[in-house]
């Protein structure tokens, strides 16, 4: 009796419910940020910005073998006056679980403007240094970082 | 949690126009949020959000930090000496805790 009462399911409705399965099972457990994720970034804070032709020298290496403590060093040839300096470096990394590594904030009153830091890479990945200047302009550049070892927990 | 303790070099003296190079570290496990502790639970989040360095009061250098940001966060970082003075060094911890550190520069 029971067996009577169920609807049959049509061919297209059981296909239907095997793609909704595989969706969910291909969903990543744990999402990281994509290019697309940083490229976004990237125009939310230029927004729209002219790019200059400024020099960034970067400093990373090229394998990491623990992703727990990546070097990032960063120069940049500015004069650091009132009038012509850099303000902000960003760093974005586009395979960790959020782009943003750090945000530096420079005033001409450091004469010169480069850091150095370390971060986590959850695997290889781009690496992107983004100067915002005091003329409104922005700089970029970046590079890969091969990660042997994972940097972001678990 | 262990004692967090900053470390900072800077220059005992400089000339008047000179670049000098300071060197900042503390030790901190900048907890990410995303990794598990020994029973599989997964440790919260808490890590060091800011770095301010300024110089006679006024700042002069300022980070925001992510939890991308490995542990122990150590920075490099220049400033141009055109007076002696003191430099004071405060770190904000997830929850607003605040860790300070501070050095003086004399002019040669």
């Amino acid at each position: 009796m029971i067996a009577q009462k169920m609807t049959p399911i049509s061919r297209r409705h059981a296909l239907q419910l095997l793609g909704a399965a595989a969706a969910l099972t291909l969903a990543p457990k744990l999402s990281l940020a994509s290019a697309d994720a940083v490229a976004g970034r990237i125009s939310e804070l230029t927004n729209g910005g002219a790019m200059s032709e400024l020099d960034i020298y970067l400093d990373m290496p090229e394998i990491a073998e623990n992703g727990n403590q990546v070097k990032i060093a960063f120069e940049i040839d500015s004069p650091m006056t009132e009038a012509d300096h850099v303000k902000t470096v960003y760093v974005l990394a586009d395979g960790n679980p959020e782009p943003d590594v750090a945000q530096f904030n420079f005033t001409p009153a450091m004469g010169a403007c480069s850091a150095t830091s370390r971060m986590r890479l959850s695997k290889t990945q781009n690496v992107t240094v983004l100067a915002a200047l005091s003329n409104g302009s922005f700089a970029k550049a970046d590079a890969t970082v091969k990660v042997t070892i994972g940097g972001c927990g678990g | 949690m262990a004692k967090v303790k900053a470390r900072v070099k800077v220059p005992k003296k400089a000339e008047v126009g000179e670049i000098v190079e300071i060197k900042t570290l503390i030790s901190h496990p900048m907890h990410s949020g995303r990794s598990v502790d020994g029973d599989g639970k997964i440790v919260p989040r808490k890590i060091i959000n800011s770095f301010t360095a300024s110089f006679n009061g006024k700042p002069v250098f300022t980070v925001d930090m992510k939890p991308s940001v490995s542990s122990n966060p150590f920075l490099i970082f220049p400033f141009k000496v055109t007076e002696a003075g003191t430099f004071d060094f405060v770190w904000v911890e997830d929850g607003g805790q605040e860790y300070t550190a501070s050095k003086k520069i004399k002019i040669v």
